[in-house]
């Protein structure tokens, strides 16, 4: 069982240090490299060359590759292209801002998906179900930046008036400040997440119900409301933590694009603007965070879903 | 091929989703011939309210807003049919080699695929287009490139399957050639996941090509094109939705329209017996799902 | 046993039916008979009779997509079929319980042995281990407290197997629904199921319900047997009776079709198909396939009948017979003189990795002779199979085709090798590609080898089909429209249509009903006799080889135990391994009982 965590780990981080490569190398490699990115195309070749030597770029390329990782593993990722500052300084407000967006839409788009999805599959085919499917299949069809405008077009600018389009805040201010700028970007959050988790859970529910044990089950005599939470539940639980982690895995992609929508301070939109600014030290930094995100909520998935099924649970302790 | 289109039309949604396909995609392939006004010209003052004249008013910069709709279509559904063509075609060859080579092939071409699927799959498009621009070709094979690695892995599953049955055990034990395996024994059995593989990528395709453009990555204004337009036109929500509404409007109705067909088809060609729960787009593509399967097969070896 | 406790009925059903929702086609009709305490009725019937249907009816329980429509299901005087849904589950509890086929897939993965054993008690709170360890040993699962505390995945089929029963017999319930509980057990294993299910039933007075497929099991168990043929019981009586003097004239086929491990005899097929619901014709199901039919029979169905004292029949010609059944000595006997082998196998080891499969395997196959290759699953006889076949190329060791070495791998071999070793499958709804027609399938096997012009082809293909006794116009359909034993059938054209000299049969029968088995042993002997193929036949059922091979070799964990003529080694084994198998199949005569 260690050993197989541990395996687990460590192919995350050879997929992570790959990554990283690719990073590397597609910034540094392709066109427009860092010194005259920052310089502009007029700059003086004294100029260049002295960023040039600041940057390290007349280094050999894995030389350069391992002062760079060393400088994110130590938390010393350099200094902004554009403004000087430091780097961990401007992107680290952001991914605070960015998580308090998913934990809200977790804490409450994550229960409610469940039990509408578990809801659904006990009463197949009912009207709940029905209405609720169809909805879930428009949703999860819809793009999230225009699930966003959708929620801005009803809730702020057109229909009802009730809170604000955009997510401005002061610099430096807490988005939990004015809790109402986060209303839309959460509630948008939440109509990407549900229909991932819901048909997820809905359906391995209703492929649990219709196996052969649970009919076994009934056939023993055993009463309808044990059959959920006893026969069903629990085998459904591997299933449902993974389909959580991969969304929010997902929403390390979904979130640049709604936080674009309602300009909501996130890692997400400093991305975009650190694109536009070719910052290239902020979009290394933060594509390799999004990334790691991402591959930890995978591993994380892996793991519960080892822990939580006797049978992976079994093999696990008899391979270790 | 025609019974396969009744049964889809017999399901209500396949019916509802053709439908809606084919009005979003005439609106995108007639509206540049059929548009009244030119989209860049300067027609009246910005984000009027619609008129008889301009009836969908006009957007940020005073362009009739309806003629925009109707020419900024087409870019994006030719730019998303090659970037799925792009990413289905090399992500089902590398697939099915994969699947029935298996060993260090398979191992190697799945590798490479787990790393391209370790990025968030919008921020491995922006990554390369920070570096090389927004260009149109770029954003259609990096959509593509962004495919290829999740089809891979759907194909290498259902050759896997397939590869494992008697008549392909039958032709080996005749000497038939690997290639003549796969092309007419395999490929002939993977047709059904191909269509369905190709179908919701083609929506995913337009949901990111879409996304891209509303980022400002993609067609590049005065260029009329309906992601392009969310993103100029936002900031006059208050004072007239509609340069918004409508490219929002149009892209839901084509995303959802292809989800609806696709589910159908799905249904058809499996003969309505078994009814599968499509996971649309992006669940497949959460990746991970590969590392996943690696890490539980490793578990079960 | 008292003469008024005889009297009692543990369960009466009348006039079951139970129909496809919606259209209302019966899949099960006019189901009748009655059970005593402690009596076993063994439910017998080939794929599609309804026998399944039929079992789960009497627990008021159907498949998604069927309905109960008619009839009275009646246990301790009540009637099941009457009783509210939300009250099914504790009447369930306490009267009837049913043992699934596959216990693999009924026990629940994520509880706990003891959990799914105690659900059967009417307080699962209040039950305490030594309870629970009782009832594992009744079932021989010796009492291990770890065992309570195991999850299903962590104990072998037969162990899984055990804990079902237990459960159905935990608390007694009246009656206990059997479901082919010991499809895919190795015989010792069942043989140890059955005694064990006999015993329970005897001791605590349960009636059981017992469906199986298999005639030689349902008499080794049970003291009746009801025979089941398109969803209808068609004769019903003492087990002793109704396989040694069977009244319908389906039985008395279905009985011929059946091999028997102790005699050499002919087993025959039934020509043609039980009619699926909806297209059941009006009078008897079974007159478009029976020799005995006359113009009454296709007129109403029979009505189910006493013969004999509890002894009925469905049928208006009761026990009559056919005549003039032929009583042919079935396989050819080997040829007089010792021609050199046509496959000989010296000392052949092979590998999956680094595991060892196939520890030194020798024997010959001779020229125009059938070797029966016989073992259990996990004996190796499959690995041993693919290697001869060139499917496995993991080997070292020696094997020899009329003298030549031949290589491992069929990359490694010629194509001459490769044509005149042919390879049928077990399953053969796999085996055939399903985007192809059956045509095309056997066209591509012949091209592989030679280029025949376009007539030529034809003819080969009508040819073979012809060989197989499947019509010309088999050739343009597809693999779906045909039935398994047809499929089977196709596949052995696709092999013969490359004039094969040895053809090797990989249970080409275990996935097809018996019947048909019958058809498919009689095709393959035709075949060895007219046409001189050598072939090695591999199967796990002992009984079936004394009707098609002249001499068996039994496998056990990769090594060969056993060699010889097949009546020395099914009448006198040598080996104690082969003694233990033999007497563990079940038989006929047992029924004697």
């Amino acid at each position: 069982m260690k050993r197989l965590i541990i395996r687990r780990l460590l192919f995350g981080l050879l997929t992570l240090f790959l990554v990283s490569v690719v990073i590397f190398a597609a910034t540094e490699i392709l066109p427009g490299n860092a010194a005259r990115a920052l310089l502009g195309r007029d700059a003086t070749p004294d100029a260049l060359a002295a960023a040039v030597a600041r940057l390290h770029l007349d280094r050999p390329l894995t030389t350069q590759y391992g002062l760079w990782l060393g400088g994110i593993l130590t938390g010393q990722p350099g200094n902004s292209l554009v403004n000087g500052r430091s780097v961990l300084g401007q992107v680290m407000p952001r991914v605070e801002n960015s998580l308090t967006l998913l934990v809200l839409a977790g804490l409450v788009g994550v229960p409610i998906s469940l039990l509408a999805g578990i809801f659904a599959a006990s009463r197949r085919s009912g009207f709940f179900d029905n209405v609720v499917s169809v909805t879930a299949l428009g949703l999860a069809a819809t793009p999230e930046f225009v699930v966003g405008f959708f929620t801005v077009i009803v809730f702020a600018t057109s229909v009802f008036h009730w809170l604000p389009p955009v997510s401005m805040v002061a610099p430096g201010a807490s988005v939990l400040a004015r809790p109402q700028i986060l209303v839309l970007p959460v509630l948008t959050l939440i109509l990407v997440i549900f229909p991932y988790l819901f048909r997820m859970i809905r359906s391995s529910m209703i492929e649990i119900l219709q196996s052969d044990y649970v009919e076994m089950a009934r056939l023993k005599g055993v009463s309808r409301g044990r059959i959920i939470f006893v026969h069903a539940l629990p085998n459904a639980i591997a299933p449902t933590v993974q389909v959580i982690a991969l969304t929010f895995a997902y929403l390390a992609g979904g979130v640049v694009l709604v936080e674009y929508v309602f300009a909501y301070p996130g890692i997400g939109q400093s991305l975009i603007y650190a694109i536009f600014a070719r910052d290239v030290p902020v979009i290394q930094f933060e594509v390799i965070l999004l990334a790691a995100f991402y591959v930890g909520l995978n591993i994380l998935a892996d793991l519960i879903t080892i822990l939580v099924t006797p049978k992976l649970r079994a093999r696990a302790w008899q391979t270790s | 091929m025609t019974r396969v289109l009744g049964r889809i039309l017999s399901l209500g949604s396949g019916a509802v989703g053709l439908a809606l396909v084919l009005i979003v995609v005439a609106i995108a392939l007639i509206g540049p011939f059929v548009a009244p006004h030119s989209p860049t010209a300067f027609v009246s003052f910005s984000f009027a309210h619609p008129t008889g004249k301009y009836p969908l008013g006009t957007d940020m910069m005073g362009h009739d807003t309806l003629s925009r709709v109707l020419k900024g279509g087409w870019r994006i559904l030719i730019m998303s049919t090659g970037a799925t063509i792009l990413g289905v075609g090399t992500g089902a060859l590398f697939g099915i080699w994969a699947g029935y080579a298996k060993g260090v092939t398979d191992e190697a071409i799945m590798r490479a695929a787990d790393v391209l699927m370790a990025f968030p799959q919008i921020i491995l498009a922006l990554l390369f287009i920070s570096l090389l621009g927004p260009r149109l070709w770029l954003l259609t094979v990096l959509v593509g490139a962004i495919h290829a690695p999740q089809v891979a892995r759907v194909f290498r599953a259902a050759t896997l399957r397939v590869a494992g049955e008697d008549f392909v055990r039958h032709a080996e034990s005749l000497g038939v050639a690997a290639w003549k395996i796969i092309l007419r024994e395999i490929l002939p059995n993977v047709t059904s996941p191909l269509m369905v593989e190709f179908g919701l990528r083609l929506a995913y395709s337009v949901t990111l090509i879409a996304g891209l453009s509303f980022l400002g990555f993609g067609v590049q204004p005065p260029t009329p094109d309906w992601g392009t337009m969310i993103n100029e036109n936002r900031i006059g929500l208050m004072a007239s939705p509609w340069p918004v509404l409508i490219p929002i409007l149009l892209i839901a109705l084509l995303t959802i329209g292809m989800n609806l067909l696709t589910d159908a088809l799905a249904r058809a060609m499996l003969g309505g017996a078994r009814r599968v729960d499509l996971a649309s787009p992006p669940i497949e593509d959460m990746p991970g799902a590969a590392e996943r399967e690696i890490a539980v097969a490793g578990v079960l070896r | 046993m008292s003469a008024a406790a005889d009297n009692r009925e543990a369960l009466a059903v009348t006039g079951l039916e139970v129909a496809m929702a919606g259209v209302g086609l019966p899949v099960v009709s006019d189901a009748s008979f009655t059970l005593k305490p402690g009596e076993i009725l063994g439910l017998v019937g080939e794929s599609g009779s309804g026998k399944t249907t039929l079992g789960l009816g009497l627990l008021a329980h159907h498949r998604r997509g069927l309905v109960i429509s008619q009839g009275r299901v009646m246990i301790d005087g009540r009637d099941l079929l009457t009783i509210p849904a939300h009250d099914l589950p504790a009447i369930r509890k306490s009267l009837i319980r049913y043992v699934p086929q596959d216990s693999g897939t009924a026990l629940n993965p994520a509880l706990r042995i003891r959990t799914q054993l105690a659900e059967n008690f009417d307080d699962p709170g209040k039950v305490d281990d030594d309870t629970l360890i009782a009832l594992l040993e009744e079932v021989k699962l010796p009492g291990k407290r770890g065992l309570l505390r195991a999850y299903p995945h962590q104990l072998s089929g037969g162990q899984q197997q055990r804990v079902a029963i237990a459960m159905a017999f935990a608390g007694h319930p009246r009656v206990v629904v059997m479901d082919e509980p010991t499809t895919g057990l190795d015989v010792t294993t069942q043989a140890h199921v059955l005694q064990t299910v006999r015993q329970l039933c005897r001791e605590h007075d349960i009636a059981a319900v017992y469906v199986s497929h298999d005639l030689a099991v349902v008499a080794s168990l049970a003291q009746r047997v009801a025979v089941m043929y398109a969803g209808r019981i068609v004769e019903i009586g003492p087990t002793d009776q109704v396989l040694r003097r069977p009244l319908h004239p389906y039985t008395t086929a279905l009985i011929k079709a059946v091999p028997d491990i102790d005699k050499r005899s002919r087993i025959e097929g039934i020509p043609g198909q039980a009619p699926e619901p909806g297209r059941r014709p009006p009078g008897c199901s079974y007159a478009p396939r029976c020799p005995l039919v006359i113009p009454a029979c296709r007129a109403e169905m029979p009505a189910l009948r006493d013969q004999i004292e509890g002894h009925a029949v469905r049928c208006i010609r009761p026990g009559e017979s056919i005549g003039g059944a032929e009583a042919t000595l079935l396989a050819p006997t080997a040829a007089a003189s010792q021609p050199a082998p046509v496959l000989r196998l010296a000392s052949l080891v092979a590998h999956y990795g680094a595991t060892e499969i196939l520890h030194g395997i020798s024997f010959d196959v001779p020229e125009r002779g059938c070797v029966a290759l016989v073992g259990e699953s996990g004996s190796g006889k499959t690995t041993l199979a693919r290697t001869i076949g060139g499917l496995h190329a993991e080997v070292h060791g020696g094997m020899f085709f009329r003298g030549a070495p031949l290589p491992a791998g069929s990359r490694h071999r010629n194509a001459e090798l490769r044509r005149r070793i042919q390879y049928v499958f077990q399953n053969p709804y796999a085996s055939l590609n399903p985007r192809r027609s059956i045509g095309q399938s056997i066209a591509i096997a012949l091209q592989t080898f030679e280029s025949p012009g376009r007539t030529e082809l034809r003819r080969r293909i009508s040819e073979a089909l012809e060989q197989v006794a499947l019509p010309a116009s088999a050739a343009s359909r597809r693999p779906h429209e045909l039935s398994g034993g047809q499929l089977q059938r196709a596949a052995i054209a696709r092999a013969l249509v490359v004039k094969p000299e040895l053809l090797i049969c990989d249970e080409v029968t275990s996935a097809l009903d018996v019947s048909v088995q019958a058809v498919i042993i009689a095709l393959l002997s035709d075949l060895q006799r007219d046409h001189g193929l050598s072939m090695l036949f591999i199967t796990h059922n002992l009984a079936l080889v004394r009707s098609i091979a002249q001499s068996a070799v039994v496998m056990q964990s990769g090594r060969i135990i056993e060699a010889g003529e097949i009546d020395q080694v099914l009448d006198h084994p040598q080996a104690a391994e082969t003694k233990l198998l033999l007497a563990d199949v079940p038989r006929f005569e047992s029924a004697v009982a």
